[in-house]
């Protein structure tokens, strides 16, 4: 069966088309018969680049590398060039994506596809045929809206339409169960292998060379670099290799001395073929996407094409296999039967339609349902690009780029980080992780996504030794980095709509039970275990470890013993590498605390940038430490009362970092910081000591109304005081100068330091775009959409930029959003610099779901609206307010 | 007239006007009467009891019975449809009302674990029961032996009424127990009965809440019982007490007791009424003592019990653990024969029942075959009113030469468990003759290992359209979904045994008709269903096995 349907592929015409590469494969081709021929072209000794994979991926890589200039590259295909999933799949392009960064790769993809033909002379089976995709419920029409303005915002053509029109566009669709639906009438098909054949026609001309039936067996690294690789025909040196091996990523990844961790896990994946149509489908009918009934629907020469992606799949290749099995999966016509039922459903007219086949085609899938790419944060060199989650096609163009962008100027031309492989681990990797986790991600392609969504799988890895004494208190938990952390405390006798019921766009149903943890925030004291932060500690025999860190970071470090300094880690355009909080424990140690997910990224980032000198030693100390969060303005009473040392602001000031006793323990770290802008303190406890602390704390402060608290109370908290995080407001493409972080920023510290010229040069022309807090002003929180964040901003009318969080603030009782606002000149759409009286003098919308609600804009935040007066970090907050 | 003991009833396509047409002919009281001349009918244990047991059923204090039948209202829709029978009327239970009608008396057991440990040879069982009499005269019982080792269960069998099958229920296992029982626990419990002090438990019953005890009986029963004990006592043989052995005595015993009680009444006369009718009605009953790695299993009557083996490929296969006592048992027609004088040769087994009235060759009670014929009617006419206006009791059956006929003896089976024995289902001929015993055991193999030994379908270069393709899948999927949709592996076998079309696969139209059958007309379909499912622990069989090894 699987060899009728590679005949009814369109053949393979590349060959034709490139007579230099037809030299080196002739024997190749030849070779399909007898194996053991030798090919009659070697191997190069030497290349720049080597890339492992021929699929779209790899090729994709390949173009852009040849096209930006990079001309010594190898291509190795350990079968046929486009073979595997590339092959198979269904050869979408849609642009319909959730995640910002997804959607900008999958329009390049769509606008390089179209032109490939042209360019190339290949044919790629290029139709712009549009995709709709189908709601059921109006909560999945809400989901759409979501899209539909992203969309629009980005200048890609998109409506909500109603079923009706639906009906008119499509002549076999039964509408009757429709709520509406959203129209992107650009999303094309195209040929999946052809297009990757474009690719590798288009680089060849371009001095890439492509080896077929070359596996490559492992990776050479030396010193923490690639050096070369070796395949079953001799080795290659090199000096940057690229993994695009796709479900085979994570085996290549393990399969060197040193290991480079991908965690990718194949599913299978059905679709179905069918003979044509009495009447055939118009080859220009649009794509349908039916997420409710979890399947699409194509037009396939005359007849359908259709697949989806079940709420039970089946993972495969768990303990890797021989890449030849892809061609020998199974149908399993049961496992299809729900998605059937829903093809029929939606197009009942098919009834009589004869079968061709069913697909068995192997998709790969990631923790998080995001791709992965990027340099791996263990060997230098060595690049990846996998994990699809079944959209390779339509992000092949665009990711392609990106990785070409980055290896070539050292990062890509967009923020990436959603899909950096840095954002993960090796805690990741476990084959049982990604197995169920796979099987949770799979599913998810086709679910509702609202805000807040937890992982329900892989769980409980990382936990806090308090983990088992929160859960009895009625903690709910969500995870970041394999990490349990809290999201709020459910009070006792009081319950929470079920999983499945608590999805919502509206008001959640824990807004009460949230509410009362910031009020005792701000009334008496909470507790929140933060023990997820990244902590390192970096210290030297010498003056060495301030003398790196100063050129590391663009705050002052050179401070007295036991302050702490919350300064950005900047790359050299002055963006946030990382943001973070370091303690001068004493003359040459340091304590620095990074959000949670930097604990990859930050490693490989001080790991790049220090001197290699054994006078000077980095430790990830994360896991030594529990770190229990007292916010509050009782916080005070409940530490000296536990210390018998005096921690009023007098002798204890905001900003600072002390040892002492707790209870029985001693050399608690004490940090006058509470990420929040409340008073409060950190304490950073050795783990034995853990449990005794938090037990002692929650004793003594029974008498100042303490209890325990969570993550969702942090976040209004530090929104509502216009606090950014990195990894949601935060990234490589801001600068402490749009954030209103100046006041971090010591370009005259005496020290250069990394972005320091980029600063100055924002200092002197100003910047282009600012970090602006919203409060909503005609929202009502009880029966509106809440924001969430990725909602275009309008100022007078005009997009000017997008939210990257938001939170209701208990204190203003109004939705607070925080985003960036940039000035677009309204012809040339050229950005301008953004200057405190545009930010002022503009009326100003946020676009949820495609409801415009009216923001009042601000650049500081409110102070007289919190009563706890602030000691030195609140002089710092109001020393920039006077800025 | 009324088609004889096959008792099946094609179920027609349409099931409401088939039994419109026949409804009018054995309406109420004139069952009796059309029995009675027909001489056999579709009470296959026993002809001519209808009367009997109607006429009984109507003070019986049981009425739950027939609250079970929830769609109560349906029924009286069906009457109304049977008025205008031109007009048929269609109705069907809903998937959940079904599923009400099959899980009112499942009941589940699990041994419990210590330390995480089962150390039990037993897993647990599943228990269920379907009426199609109303009420039900099918019991079963479930207990775990406290003073010895092992767990007991049985399934009985009544015919002519449940007075029989519920008195067996209560008592054979304490028969058992205390057969068992070593002299010195013997001595114990009755010197603790002596001196009036707090009795050692010998039994912990796992019931259904719907299976009860009388209470009325309860001192009589004891006394009988502790009368067997007293003998047990005097009679010490030093012995150590064989299983088989202690099963035989129990079983005699208890007839034996049941026969004397009714023989010498009761001043109360609610509980002499109650001994007559035990008596003259009757039971079989098909008992499992499970003890490690030593099954014992009981059986008088045509009940049965099947070990369900798991073969090395993962099929499943059956093995009995009990011969029928029946006409179609040779041995067994060979035994009577043998018990009776050549003259009664062919007057002992007519139309495959015993003197040509009664399907089982051995059972509890039924005295009318194993009583004198002038003890018979001196009891009768000594006994209550209700008794001697009884035209079944006072018929005497034909040819009764050389009583007793009948006997309560069980054929004892002893089987070694091995790892690959994985469950024992005990149940009433209600079961097995709708099924056959090696679908019994896939079914009930399947679903307790969640495998369902499905072809996967391949289209192939066949011609097939989506619309072929869905049917058939959905079908599929219906035969699995049905595993789902029970906790219970009794309950998941009654939904095989009545819904199975002629493919294997539970159908729900048949289901929900067989199921929405009028009370009265249940019994031509269908008999009682009586199943208990016995899952054993295959780690801790093999780990015995190793050690007698």
């Amino acid at each position: 069966a699987a060899r009728m349907f590679l005949r009814l592929l369109s053949d393979v015409r590349w060959r034709a088309a490139n007579p230099r590469w037809r030299r080196m494969t002739t024997c190749s081709r030849r070779s399909t018969s007898s194996t053991a021929e030798p090919h009659p072209l070697s191997l190069p000794a030497q290349a720049q680049v080597v890339i492992c994979g021929g699929g779209i991926m790899g090729t994709s890589v390949a173009y852009h590398l040849s096209k930006l200039g990079w001309k010594d590259i190898v291509l190795l295909e350990q079968g046929r060039l486009a073979a595997g999933t590339t092959r198979f799949c269904a050869g979408i392009v849609s642009t319909a994506r959730p995640v910002s960064i997804e959607l900008k790769m999958a329009d390049y993809s769509n606008k390089l596809y179209q032109q490939l033909e042209q360019e190339t002379g290949i044919k790629t089976g290029y139709m712009k045929t549009g995709s709709i995709s189908l709601a059921q419920t109006q909560d999945r029409l809400i989901s759409l809206k979501r899209i539909a303005s992203s969309l629009n915002v980005m200048g890609i053509p998109c409506e909500i339409i109603t079923p009706k029109q639906v009906a008119q566009l499509h002549p076999l669709i039964n509408i009757h169960d429709l709520v509406g639906a959203m129209y992107v009438p650009e999303d094309a098909l195209v040929s999946s292998a052809d297009v990757s054949l474009a690719l590798a026609t288009a680089a060849s001309r371009n001095g890439v060379q492509i080896h077929e039936r070359t596996s490559v067996s492992h990776v050479l690294v030396q010193k923490g670099r690639v050096t070369g690789v070796e395949t079953d025909r001799g080795q290659i040196s090199c000096q940057y290799f690229v993994n695009c091996a796709g479900q085979w990523a994570y085996e290549l990844g393990h399969s060197g001395e040193e290991q480079v961790s991908i965690p990718v896990h194949a599913c299978e994946h059905f679709y179905l073929l069918t003979y044509p149509l009495k009447e055939p489908l118009a080859s220009s009918v649009p794509t349908i996407v039916d997420p409710d009934g979890r399947i699409y629907i194509r037009n396939w020469q005359g007849g359908i094409l259709s697949g989806g992606f079940e709420k039970n799949p089946k993972p495969l290749f768990t303990e890797g296999r021989n890449q030849l099995e892809i061609q020998h999966l199974q149908e399993d016509w049961d496992h299809f039967e729900p998605l059937l039922s829903a093809l029929l459903r939606r197009m009942p007219g098919l009834e009589a339609l004869q079968i061709m086949q069913l697909v068995n085609c192997p998709e790969t899938f990631t923790p998080d349902m995001r791709c992965i790419m990027g340099e791996s944060p263990t060997v230098r060199g060595y690049f990846v690009l996998a994990g699809m989650n079944s959209a390779g096609i339509s992000y092949g163009g665009g990711a392609g780029k990106y990785l070409a962008e980055w290896m070539v100027n050292g990062y890509p031309s967009e923020n990436v980080w959603p899909l950096d492989l840095k954002r993960f681990g090796t805690l990741q990797s476990s084959r049982t992780f990604l197995r169920h986790r796979v099987m949770e991600v799979m599913p998810l392609i086709c679910d509702l996504k609202v805000p807040r969504w937890d992982f329900q799988t892989g769980r409980q890895l990382r936990t806090s030794p308090l983990y088992d004494r929160l859960d009895a208190q009625g903690a709910r938990w969500m995870e970041k980095h394999g990490f349990e952390r809290v999201k709020y405390f459910v009070p006792p006798g009081k319950d929470l709509l079920d999983l499945d019921q608590s999805k919502t766009f509206y008001k959640p149903d824990w807004f009460d039970i949230v509410g009362s943890e910031v009020k005792c925030c701000k009334e008496a004291v909470c507790v929140i275990d933060m023990s997820s932060f990244t902590k390192f500690e970096i210290s030297s025999t010498g003056d060495q470890a301030l003398e790196s860190l100063q050129y590391l970071f663009s705050n002052d470090l050179d401070v007295p013993v036991g302050h702490v300094v919350h300064t950005g880690m900047l790359n050299e355009q002055g963006g946030y590498e990382n943001d973070c909080s370091i303690a001068r424990l004493n003359k040459r140690s340091f304590f620095m605390i990074s959000p949670t997910d930097q604990q990859v990224h930050c490693w490989a980032w001080l790991k790049n940038h220090l001197p290699s000198d054994s006078n000077l030693t980095v430790e990830d100390v994360t896991w030594k430490y529990t770190a229990l969060n007292l916010i509050g303005p009782r916080a005070v009473d409940v530490l000296s009362e536990l210390s018998y040392a005096p921690v009023t602001p007098e002798h204890f000031p905001s900003l600072f970092c002390k040892e002492m006793s707790v209870g029985y323990a001693n050399g608690i770290r004490v940090m006058s910081i509470t990420h929040t802008g409340e008073p409060g303190f950190v304490l950073y406890i050795p783990i034995e000591y853990a449990l005794h602390v938090y037990n002692e704390v929650m004793n003594m402060g029974q008498k100042y109304g303490i209890r325990n608290a969570g993550y969702y109370a942090l976040r209004s908290l530090r929104i509502e005081k216009f606090f950014a995080f990195w990894g949601q407001d935060l990234d490589a493409f801001t600068t402490p100068m749009e954030c209103g972080r100046e006041f971090q920023v010591k370009l005259e510290k005496g020290m250069e330091f990394i972005g320091q010229e980029a600063l100055l040069e924002q200092k002197q022309n100003g910047v282009y775009k600012r970090f602006t807090m919203f409060i909503l002003e005609d929202h009502d929180t009880d029966m509106d959409l809440w924001p969430w964040w990725g909602e275009p901003i309008f100022r007078n009318g005009r997009y000017v930029g997008k939210t990257t969080s938001s939170a209701y603030s208990y204190t203003l009782e109004r939705h607070v959003c925080l985003g960036f606002v940039h000035h677009f000149d309204e012809k040339t759409g050229e950005e301008l610099v953004v200057t405190t009286d545009f930010i002022n003098q503009g009326d100003y919308e946020i676009n949820i779901a495609g409801q415009r609600f009216q923001a009042k804009a601000k650049l500081y935040p409110f102070s007289s609206l919190f009563t706890h007066r602030r000691r030195k970090d609140e002089m710092e907050l109001s020393g920039y307010q006077r800025e | 007239a009324i088609p004889v003991r096959s008792s099946r009833l094609p179920l027609l396509s349409d099931a409401m006007p088939a039994p419109a047409h026949l409804f009018p002919l054995i309406r109420n009281s004139e069952i009796g009467r059309i029995c009675s001349t027909v001489c056999y009918c579709h009470h296959k244990h026993l002809c001519c009891l209808s009367h009997f047991a109607h006429s009984h059923f109507r003070y019986a204090p049981q009425r739950k019975f027939a609250a079970l039948c929830k769609p109560k209202e349906n029924f009286n829709q069906f009457i109304h449809a049977r008025d205008y029978a031109s007009t048929p009327q269609r109705f069907y239970l809903t998937p959940p009302q079904v599923n009400s009608i099959l899980k009112a008396n499942e009941y589940s057991f699990k041994v419990p674990e210590f330390d995480g440990k089962n150390v039990s040879s037993v897993l647990g069982f599943d228990s269920n029961q379907l009426p199609a009499n109303a009420p039900i005269e099918d019991r079963r019982s479930a207990a775990t032996c406290l003073q010895t080792r092992g767990m007991l269960l049985g399934v009985f069998d009544g015919h002519a009424g449940c007075a029989c099958a519920q008195a067996v229920s209560e008592r054979l296992f304490y028969y058992i127990a205390v057969s068992l029982l070593p002299h010195e626990t013997l001595l114990e419990i009755e010197n603790a009965v002596e001196s009036g002090r707090a009795l050692l438990p010998i039994l912990q019953w796992h019931k259904h809440p719907n299976d009860y005890f009388s209470k009325e009986a309860s001192k009589l029963y004891f006394n009988s019982l502790r009368t067997y004990w007293q003998e047990l006592i005097d009679l010490n043989s030093g012995e150590t007490t064989d299983v088989k052995e202690a099963l035989i005595n129990a079983f005699k015993r208890l007839d034996n007791d049941i026969s004397l009680e009714a023989q010498v009444g009761d001043p109360n006369s609610f509980l002499n009424y109650l001994v007559l009718r035990v008596a003259f009605s009757g039971a079989t009953a098909c008992v499992a003592h499970v003890d490690g790695v030593d099954l014992h299993v009981a059986n008088t009557g045509d009940s049965r019990a099947m070990l369900g083996v798991q073969e090395e490929d993962g099929s499943w296969s059956a093995v009995n653990l009990s011969y029928d006592h029946n006409a179609q048992n040779e041995h067994e027609v060979e035994r009577v024969k043998m018990e009776h004088p050549k003259s009664e040769e062919k007057s002992l087994v007519k139309q495959d029942r015993l003197l040509g009235l009664l399907m089982p060759f051995r059972a509890f009670g039924d005295v009318k075959f194993k009583w004198s014929i002038e003890l018979q009617k001196r009891v009768v006419e000594s006994g209550p009113d209700q008794l001697n206006d009884n035209e079944y009791t006072k018929f005497i059956p034909p040819n009764y030469h050389t009583p007793p006929y009948l006997t309560a003896e069980p054929e004892v089976i002893h089987h070694k468990l091995r790892p690959q024995d994985k469950f024992l289902v005990l149940a009433t001929d209600g079961l097995w003759e709708t099924m056959h015993r090696q679908d019994v055991a896939r079914i009930v193999g399947e679903y307790l290992t969640g495998v369902h030994h499905q072809q996967p379908i391949a289209v192939g270069g066949y011609k097939v359209t989506l619309g072929q393709m869905h049917g058939l899948l959905t079908e599929r999927r219906a035969r699995i979904s049905s595993v789902f949709e029970d906790q219970n592996a009794a309950t998941h076998l009654i939904r095989h045994a009545v819904g199975n079309n002629e493919f294997g696969t539970v159908d729900h139209e048949r289901l929900s008709k067989m199921l929405s059958l009028p009370e009265e007309l249940a019994r031509m379909y269908r008999d009682d269903i009586t199943i208990i499912v016995v899952q054993f622990n295959s780690h801790v069989v093999g780990a015995c096995q190793n050690e007698e090894l």
